[in-house]
Protein backbone atom coordinates (compact mmCIF):
# COMPACT_ATOMS: atom_id res chain seq x y z
CA UNK A 1 0.00 0.00 0.00
CA UNK A 2 2.75 2.54 1.35
CA UNK A 3 4.54 2.18 -2.05
CA UNK A 4 1.43 2.66 -4.32
CA UNK A 5 1.42 6.29 -2.68
CA UNK A 6 4.86 7.05 -3.05
CA UNK A 7 4.39 6.20 -7.30
CA UNK A 8 1.20 8.60 -6.63
CA UNK A 9 2.97 10.85 -4.72
CA UNK A 10 5.98 11.29 -7.09
CA UNK A 11 3.18 10.88 -10.33
CA UNK A 12 1.50 14.00 -8.59
CA UNK A 13 4.83 15.87 -8.13
CA UNK A 14 6.43 15.13 -11.91
CA UNK A 15 2.32 16.64 -13.22
CA UNK A 16 2.34 19.48 -11.68
CA UNK A 17 6.07 20.26 -13.10
CA UNK A 18 5.19 18.89 -16.51
CA UNK A 19 2.26 21.49 -16.29
CA UNK A 20 4.83 24.28 -15.29
CA UNK A 21 7.19 23.62 -17.96
CA UNK A 22 4.30 23.09 -20.69
CA UNK A 23 3.42 26.84 -18.88
CA UNK A 24 6.49 28.32 -19.96
CA UNK A 25 7.46 26.94 -23.21
CA UNK A 26 3.61 27.16 -24.23
CA UNK A 27 3.86 26.83 -28.33
CA UNK A 28 0.30 28.62 -28.64
CA UNK A 29 1.40 31.72 -26.41
CA UNK A 30 2.90 33.18 -29.74
CA UNK A 31 5.44 36.37 -29.38
CA UNK A 32 3.31 39.71 -30.08
CA UNK A 33 5.56 40.49 -33.23
CA UNK A 34 5.79 43.99 -34.62
CA UNK A 35 4.30 46.96 -32.98
CA UNK A 36 2.35 48.93 -35.60
CA UNK A 37 3.70 51.99 -34.97
CA UNK A 38 7.28 50.71 -36.12
CA UNK A 39 6.10 50.91 -39.72
CA UNK A 40 4.04 54.38 -39.27
CA UNK A 41 4.65 57.05 -41.64
CA UNK A 42 3.32 59.37 -39.17
CA UNK A 43 5.40 61.91 -37.39
CA UNK A 44 6.30 60.20 -34.07
CA UNK A 45 8.30 61.08 -30.56
CA UNK A 46 10.91 58.85 -29.78
CA UNK A 47 11.70 58.54 -26.13
CA UNK A 48 14.29 56.55 -24.40
CA UNK A 49 14.78 56.13 -20.46
CA UNK A 50 17.13 54.23 -18.82
CA UNK A 51 15.59 50.60 -17.63
CA UNK A 52 17.82 50.40 -14.87
CA UNK A 53 16.79 51.33 -11.18
CA UNK A 54 20.14 53.19 -10.07
CA UNK A 55 20.22 55.22 -13.23
CA UNK A 56 16.11 56.51 -12.44
CA UNK A 57 15.74 59.71 -10.56
CA UNK A 58 13.13 57.57 -7.83
CA UNK A 59 12.15 54.31 -8.30
CA UNK A 60 10.01 53.01 -5.23
CA UNK A 61 7.88 50.02 -4.58
CA UNK A 62 7.01 47.93 -1.85
CA UNK A 63 10.95 46.81 -0.95
CA UNK A 64 10.62 43.32 -1.56
CA UNK A 65 10.60 43.18 -5.41
CA UNK A 66 13.02 42.08 -7.09
CA UNK A 67 13.93 46.18 -8.43
CA UNK A 68 15.29 47.37 -5.44
CA UNK A 69 14.12 51.17 -4.54
CA UNK A 70 16.47 53.63 -5.35
CA UNK A 71 17.34 56.39 -3.66
CA UNK A 72 17.84 53.65 -0.77
CA UNK A 73 15.72 55.80 2.11
CA UNK A 74 13.07 56.40 -0.52
CA UNK A 75 9.96 55.49 0.54
CA UNK A 76 8.30 52.28 0.34
CA UNK A 77 4.92 51.46 -0.86
CA UNK A 78 4.19 48.90 1.52
CA UNK A 79 0.09 49.43 2.28
CA UNK A 80 -1.45 46.97 1.43
CA UNK A 81 -3.60 48.87 -1.67
CA UNK A 82 -0.37 50.06 -3.30
CA UNK A 83 1.78 46.93 -2.33
CA UNK A 84 1.81 45.59 -6.14
CA UNK A 85 2.57 48.87 -7.46
CA UNK A 86 5.60 50.59 -8.24
CA UNK A 87 6.38 54.60 -8.88
CA UNK A 88 9.32 55.73 -11.50
CA UNK A 89 10.93 59.36 -12.24
CA UNK A 90 13.18 59.42 -14.41
CA UNK A 91 14.89 61.42 -17.37
CA UNK A 92 13.70 61.03 -20.66
CA UNK A 93 15.93 61.27 -23.64
CA UNK A 94 15.02 61.75 -27.67
CA UNK A 95 16.24 60.43 -30.13
CA UNK A 96 20.10 62.08 -30.39
CA UNK A 97 20.35 61.11 -26.49
CA UNK A 98 19.42 64.37 -25.20
CA UNK A 99 17.24 65.48 -22.22
CA UNK A 100 13.66 65.75 -23.63
CA UNK A 101 11.83 66.19 -20.32
CA UNK A 102 10.69 64.24 -17.39
CA UNK A 103 9.02 60.96 -16.93
CA UNK A 104 6.95 60.01 -14.25
CA UNK A 105 5.80 55.87 -14.56
CA UNK A 106 2.87 54.29 -12.43
CA UNK A 107 2.89 50.32 -12.70
CA UNK A 108 0.46 48.20 -10.59
CA UNK A 109 0.21 44.54 -11.11
CA UNK A 110 -3.11 43.58 -12.98
CA UNK A 111 -5.77 41.59 -11.82
CA UNK A 112 -6.23 40.61 -15.79
CA UNK A 113 -3.18 38.52 -15.43
CA UNK A 114 -3.53 34.75 -17.07
CA UNK A 115 -0.73 32.84 -16.48
CA UNK A 116 -2.44 30.18 -18.26
CA UNK A 117 -2.41 31.93 -21.59
CA UNK A 118 0.74 33.60 -21.32
CA UNK A 119 -0.43 36.96 -19.80
CA UNK A 120 1.08 38.43 -17.26
CA UNK A 121 -0.09 42.11 -17.22
CA UNK A 122 0.69 44.99 -15.77
CA UNK A 123 -1.92 48.25 -15.89
CA UNK A 124 0.44 51.58 -15.94
CA UNK A 125 0.16 55.25 -16.55
CA UNK A 126 2.55 57.70 -17.82
CA UNK A 127 3.14 60.77 -17.06
CA UNK A 128 5.61 62.88 -19.65
CA UNK A 129 6.42 66.55 -19.36
CA UNK A 130 8.25 67.40 -22.63
CA UNK A 131 9.75 71.35 -21.97
CA UNK A 132 8.03 73.69 -24.74
CA UNK A 133 5.65 71.25 -26.30
CA UNK A 134 3.82 70.15 -23.09
CA UNK A 135 2.59 67.25 -21.25
CA UNK A 136 1.01 63.96 -22.04
CA UNK A 137 -0.57 60.94 -20.08
CA UNK A 138 -0.37 57.37 -21.73
CA UNK A 139 -2.46 54.74 -20.07
CA UNK A 140 -1.23 51.14 -21.07
CA UNK A 141 -1.88 47.75 -19.87
CA UNK A 142 1.47 45.55 -20.26
CA UNK A 143 2.49 41.76 -21.25
CA UNK A 144 5.70 40.99 -19.53
CA UNK A 145 5.20 37.34 -20.36
CA UNK A 146 8.26 37.43 -22.53
CA UNK A 147 10.20 39.06 -20.89
CA UNK A 148 9.76 36.74 -17.75
CA UNK A 149 10.08 33.73 -19.99
CA UNK A 150 12.97 34.76 -22.03
CA UNK A 151 14.99 36.67 -19.20
CA UNK A 152 13.75 36.37 -15.76
CA UNK A 153 13.17 32.86 -15.44
CA UNK A 154 16.85 32.06 -17.29
CA UNK A 155 18.42 34.48 -14.63
CA UNK A 156 17.10 32.18 -11.94
CA UNK A 157 17.88 29.08 -13.63
CA UNK A 158 21.50 30.06 -13.95
CA UNK A 159 23.81 29.46 -11.22
CA UNK A 160 25.23 32.85 -10.76
CA UNK A 161 21.81 34.20 -10.69
CA UNK A 162 22.14 36.33 -13.72
CA UNK A 163 21.16 36.80 -17.59
CA UNK A 164 23.38 38.23 -20.12
CA UNK A 165 22.10 38.49 -23.75
CA UNK A 166 20.17 40.65 -25.97
CA UNK A 167 16.40 41.48 -25.65
CA UNK A 168 14.18 43.23 -27.53
CA UNK A 169 10.31 43.80 -26.84
CA UNK A 170 7.18 45.42 -26.67
CA UNK A 171 5.23 45.39 -23.69
CA UNK A 172 2.64 47.72 -24.52
CA UNK A 173 -0.37 45.40 -25.04
CA UNK A 174 -3.63 47.77 -25.19
CA UNK A 175 -6.02 49.41 -24.65
CA UNK A 176 -5.96 49.84 -28.38
CA UNK A 177 -7.35 47.44 -30.71
CA UNK A 178 -3.70 46.61 -32.51
CA UNK A 179 -1.91 46.69 -28.78
CA UNK A 180 -0.91 50.07 -28.29
CA UNK A 181 -1.15 52.47 -25.36
CA UNK A 182 -4.23 55.39 -25.53
CA UNK A 183 -2.01 59.09 -25.48
CA UNK A 184 -3.96 61.89 -24.23
CA UNK A 185 -1.99 65.72 -24.70
CA UNK A 186 -2.26 67.79 -21.89
CA UNK A 187 -0.85 71.26 -22.31
CA UNK A 188 1.15 73.08 -24.79
CA UNK A 189 0.96 72.16 -28.43
CA UNK A 190 -0.05 68.79 -27.20
CA UNK A 191 -3.37 69.99 -25.49
CA UNK A 192 -6.25 68.14 -26.41
CA UNK A 193 -4.28 65.79 -28.93
CA UNK A 194 -5.42 62.11 -28.93
CA UNK A 195 -2.38 59.76 -29.23
CA UNK A 196 -1.06 55.94 -29.96
CA UNK A 197 2.02 54.70 -28.34
CA UNK A 198 4.19 51.60 -27.60
CA UNK A 199 6.42 51.56 -24.88
CA UNK A 200 9.25 48.66 -25.80
CA UNK A 201 12.22 47.62 -23.56
CA UNK A 202 16.06 46.33 -24.93
CA UNK A 203 18.06 44.52 -21.94
CA UNK A 204 21.61 43.22 -22.22
CA UNK A 205 21.96 42.05 -18.47
CA UNK A 206 19.91 41.31 -15.54
CA UNK A 207 20.83 39.78 -12.14
CA UNK A 208 18.22 37.92 -9.82
CA UNK A 209 19.39 40.24 -6.81
CA UNK A 210 19.11 43.81 -8.47
CA UNK A 211 16.98 43.56 -11.76
CA UNK A 212 17.69 44.71 -14.59
CA UNK A 213 21.63 45.86 -15.03
CA UNK A 214 22.29 47.06 -18.42
CA UNK A 215 18.82 47.96 -20.18
CA UNK A 216 17.03 50.68 -21.81
CA UNK A 217 13.15 51.57 -22.43
CA UNK A 218 11.62 53.51 -25.36
CA UNK A 219 8.85 55.28 -26.14
CA UNK A 220 7.10 55.24 -29.15
CA UNK A 221 4.33 58.28 -29.86
CA UNK A 222 2.63 58.60 -32.93
CA UNK A 223 1.75 62.25 -33.88
CA UNK A 224 -1.73 62.66 -35.65
CA UNK A 225 -1.44 63.46 -39.19
CA UNK A 226 -3.11 66.65 -38.97
CA UNK A 227 -2.40 68.14 -36.21
CA UNK A 228 -4.36 71.04 -36.60
CA UNK A 229 -7.39 69.27 -37.18
CA UNK A 230 -7.15 67.04 -34.22
CA UNK A 231 -7.18 70.51 -32.17
CA UNK A 232 -9.98 72.10 -33.72
CA UNK A 233 -11.77 68.47 -33.51
CA UNK A 234 -11.12 68.46 -29.71
CA UNK A 235 -11.99 71.70 -28.89
CA UNK A 236 -15.35 71.43 -30.25
CA UNK A 237 -15.90 68.29 -28.34
CA UNK B 1 1.91 0.51 -9.56
CA UNK B 2 2.93 2.13 -12.90
CA UNK B 3 -0.35 2.28 -13.67
CA UNK B 4 -0.51 4.77 -9.91
CA UNK B 5 2.16 6.71 -10.85
CA UNK B 6 0.66 7.42 -14.36
CA UNK B 7 -2.29 8.53 -12.87
CA UNK B 8 -0.02 10.45 -10.16
CA UNK B 9 1.25 12.32 -13.16
CA UNK B 10 -2.46 13.07 -14.66
CA UNK B 11 -3.64 13.98 -11.60
CA UNK B 12 -0.73 16.43 -11.00
CA UNK B 13 -0.97 18.19 -14.34
CA UNK B 14 -5.18 18.57 -13.60
CA UNK B 15 -4.71 19.84 -10.13
CA UNK B 16 -2.00 22.32 -10.83
CA UNK B 17 -4.03 23.62 -13.48
CA UNK B 18 -7.28 23.95 -11.16
CA UNK B 19 -4.83 25.64 -8.77
CA UNK B 20 -3.77 28.64 -11.18
CA UNK B 21 -7.45 28.42 -12.72
CA UNK B 22 -8.69 28.71 -8.75
CA UNK B 23 -6.38 31.39 -7.73
CA UNK B 24 -6.03 34.67 -8.45
CA UNK B 25 -2.19 35.07 -10.02
CA UNK B 26 -2.65 38.73 -8.92
CA UNK B 27 -5.72 40.19 -5.91
CA UNK B 28 -5.25 43.82 -5.77
CA UNK B 29 -6.35 45.33 -2.14
CA UNK B 30 -9.56 47.18 -2.79
CA UNK B 31 -10.91 50.21 0.29
CA UNK B 32 -14.45 50.64 -0.33
CA UNK B 33 -14.83 53.96 -2.60
CA UNK B 34 -16.66 56.64 -0.31
CA UNK B 35 -18.36 59.13 -3.37
CA UNK B 36 -20.82 61.16 -2.63
CA UNK B 37 -24.01 62.72 -4.68
CA UNK B 38 -23.43 66.18 -6.19
CA UNK B 39 -26.32 67.96 -5.68
CA UNK B 40 -26.57 69.12 -9.01
CA UNK B 41 -25.58 65.36 -10.47
CA UNK B 42 -22.03 63.75 -10.93
CA UNK B 43 -19.79 62.14 -8.15
CA UNK B 44 -17.70 63.29 -5.52
CA UNK B 45 -14.72 61.65 -4.27
CA UNK B 46 -12.19 63.58 -1.96
CA UNK B 47 -8.77 62.44 -1.13
CA UNK B 48 -6.22 64.32 0.38
CA UNK B 49 -2.14 63.79 1.23
CA UNK B 50 -1.03 64.14 4.58
CA UNK B 51 2.41 66.28 5.15
CA UNK B 52 5.36 65.64 5.50
CA UNK B 53 4.79 62.05 6.19
CA UNK B 54 3.19 60.92 2.76
CA UNK B 55 5.81 62.82 0.36
CA UNK B 56 7.44 60.55 -1.49
CA UNK B 57 9.88 62.60 -3.55
CA UNK B 58 10.63 66.54 -4.19
CA UNK B 59 12.44 67.49 -6.90
CA UNK B 60 13.58 70.38 -8.29
CA UNK B 61 16.63 72.24 -9.08
CA UNK B 62 18.58 74.26 -6.66
CA UNK B 63 16.54 72.61 -3.80
CA UNK B 64 18.32 72.71 -0.54
CA UNK B 65 17.34 69.33 1.03
CA UNK B 66 16.45 66.29 -1.26
CA UNK B 67 13.63 64.42 -0.51
CA UNK B 68 14.00 61.46 -0.39
CA UNK B 69 17.88 61.55 1.08
CA UNK B 70 20.54 60.92 -1.65
CA UNK B 71 17.97 62.22 -4.33
CA UNK B 72 20.10 63.55 -7.24
CA UNK B 73 17.79 66.00 -9.55
CA UNK B 74 19.14 66.69 -12.86
CA UNK B 75 21.45 69.32 -13.53
CA UNK B 76 19.72 69.43 -17.32
CA UNK B 77 18.99 72.80 -18.30
CA UNK B 78 15.58 71.62 -19.87
CA UNK B 79 14.56 70.67 -15.95
CA UNK B 80 15.78 74.09 -14.57
CA UNK B 81 12.20 75.25 -14.36
CA UNK B 82 10.19 72.12 -12.93
CA UNK B 83 9.12 70.79 -10.06
CA UNK B 84 7.43 67.19 -9.74
CA UNK B 85 6.38 65.86 -6.37
CA UNK B 86 5.62 61.93 -5.68
CA UNK B 87 2.70 61.50 -2.45
CA UNK B 88 0.64 58.62 -1.06
CA UNK B 89 -2.59 59.76 -1.61
CA UNK B 90 -5.15 58.77 1.14
CA UNK B 91 -8.92 58.66 0.91
CA UNK B 92 -12.15 60.05 3.68
CA UNK B 93 -11.32 57.66 5.90
CA UNK B 94 -7.65 58.26 6.24
CA UNK B 95 -6.54 55.02 4.21
CA UNK B 96 -3.89 54.98 1.55
CA UNK B 97 -5.50 54.07 -1.82
CA UNK B 98 -2.95 54.98 -4.21
CA UNK B 99 0.01 57.38 -5.37
CA UNK B 100 0.39 60.83 -7.17
CA UNK B 101 2.34 63.24 -8.88
CA UNK B 102 2.15 66.77 -8.95
CA UNK B 103 4.24 68.48 -11.71
CA UNK B 104 4.94 72.45 -11.60
CA UNK B 105 6.89 73.74 -15.14
CA UNK B 106 6.79 76.67 -16.33
CA UNK B 107 7.75 77.41 -20.01
CA UNK B 108 7.10 79.24 -23.15
CA UNK B 109 3.21 77.81 -22.98
CA UNK B 110 2.94 79.36 -19.30
CA UNK B 111 2.65 77.80 -16.11
CA UNK B 112 1.29 74.24 -15.83
CA UNK B 113 0.73 72.18 -13.06
CA UNK B 114 -0.54 68.67 -13.41
CA UNK B 115 -1.68 65.73 -11.70
CA UNK B 116 -2.07 62.16 -11.61
CA UNK B 117 -3.34 60.14 -9.23
CA UNK B 118 -2.69 56.26 -9.75
CA UNK B 119 -5.48 54.25 -7.80
CA UNK B 120 -3.94 50.60 -8.43
CA UNK B 121 -7.57 48.63 -8.27
CA UNK B 122 -9.43 51.25 -9.86
CA UNK B 123 -7.20 53.36 -12.56
CA UNK B 124 -5.58 56.58 -12.96
CA UNK B 125 -6.41 60.46 -13.60
CA UNK B 126 -4.41 62.98 -15.64
CA UNK B 127 -5.69 66.22 -13.98
CA UNK B 128 -4.70 69.88 -15.27
CA UNK B 129 -5.11 72.16 -12.88
CA UNK B 130 -5.39 76.38 -13.51
CA UNK B 131 -2.28 78.13 -12.77
CA UNK B 132 -4.42 80.89 -10.94
CA UNK B 133 -5.28 80.21 -7.54
CA UNK B 134 -8.69 81.28 -6.41
CA UNK B 135 -9.31 83.07 -2.83
CA UNK B 136 -9.20 80.27 0.23
CA UNK B 137 -6.18 78.78 -1.27
CA UNK B 138 -7.98 77.07 -4.11
CA UNK B 139 -7.32 75.73 -7.42
CA UNK B 140 -9.34 74.24 -9.73
CA UNK B 141 -8.51 72.02 -13.15
CA UNK B 142 -10.21 69.39 -15.41
CA UNK B 143 -10.23 65.50 -15.19
CA UNK B 144 -8.51 65.45 -19.08
CA UNK B 145 -7.98 61.66 -19.30
CA UNK B 146 -8.21 58.28 -17.27
CA UNK B 147 -7.62 54.85 -17.41
CA UNK B 148 -9.66 51.72 -16.55
CA UNK B 149 -12.58 52.68 -14.15
CA UNK B 150 -11.85 56.62 -14.67
CA UNK B 151 -11.83 56.15 -18.64
CA UNK B 152 -15.49 57.05 -19.45
CA UNK B 153 -15.20 60.12 -16.91
CA UNK B 154 -14.90 63.99 -17.33
CA UNK B 155 -15.36 66.62 -14.10
CA UNK B 156 -13.07 68.97 -12.53
CA UNK B 157 -10.67 68.46 -9.65
CA UNK B 158 -9.94 71.30 -7.03
CA UNK B 159 -6.37 70.95 -4.56
CA UNK B 160 -6.62 72.92 -1.64
CA UNK B 161 -3.58 73.05 1.35
CA UNK B 162 -5.51 72.96 4.83
CA UNK B 163 -2.63 73.83 7.40
CA UNK B 164 -3.59 71.44 10.59
CA UNK B 165 -4.68 73.57 13.39
CA UNK B 166 -4.71 70.81 16.50
CA UNK B 167 -1.58 71.33 18.09
CA UNK B 168 -1.18 67.50 18.28
CA UNK B 169 2.43 66.60 18.56
CA UNK B 170 2.12 63.75 16.08
CA UNK B 171 -0.31 65.49 13.74
CA UNK B 172 0.77 66.39 10.22
CA UNK B 173 1.46 69.83 9.25
CA UNK B 174 -1.14 70.12 7.06
CA UNK B 175 -2.72 68.20 3.96
CA UNK B 176 -3.38 69.02 0.34
CA UNK B 177 -7.19 68.09 -0.34
CA UNK B 178 -8.01 66.94 -4.08
CA UNK B 179 -11.79 66.99 -4.00
CA UNK B 180 -13.03 65.29 -7.45
CA UNK B 181 -16.36 65.36 -9.10
CA UNK B 182 -17.04 62.98 -11.93
CA UNK B 183 -19.32 63.04 -14.67
CA UNK B 184 -20.05 60.42 -17.68
CA UNK B 185 -18.23 62.60 -20.81
CA UNK B 186 -21.53 62.91 -22.67
CA UNK B 187 -23.02 64.78 -19.34
CA UNK B 188 -19.95 66.64 -19.06
CA UNK B 189 -20.26 67.67 -23.00
CA UNK B 190 -24.55 68.70 -22.35
CA UNK B 191 -23.26 70.92 -19.17
CA UNK B 192 -21.04 72.56 -20.78
CA UNK B 193 -23.53 73.41 -23.68
CA UNK B 194 -25.91 74.06 -21.50
CA UNK B 195 -23.65 77.00 -19.23
CA UNK B 196 -24.36 80.26 -20.91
Amino acid sequence: MIKYLIALFLGLLIGAGIFVIGLIYNPFNADSGLSPLSVTDSEVIALSFSGVPSEAIVVTNDGDSHVKPFPEKVQQLWEAPIRLSSVMATVMRDARGQTAGLGIKFSSQSERTRLMKGEAMIDSAWYIYLPGRGSLFIEQSENHWEFLRDVIIPAYRSSADSWKGIWLGDLTAGPGALGTAAVTGGTGSLRGLKMEAVESLSARAYSVENGPVAAEGHLLIELPRNMEASHGASSSE
Amino acid sequence: MLKTFIVGIVLGVAAAAAALYAYPAVDQHREASIVAVAANGGNIESFHINMPMDRIMVGASGQKQALPTGLKWPADEELKNVRAELFKIRNARDTVVGVASRTAARDDSGEIIDWVLHLPARGSMFVNMRSEALKDGFRRGELQAGSREFAPLGGLVSERWVPNTSGDADAPVGRIELVTAYMRKQETYMREQETP
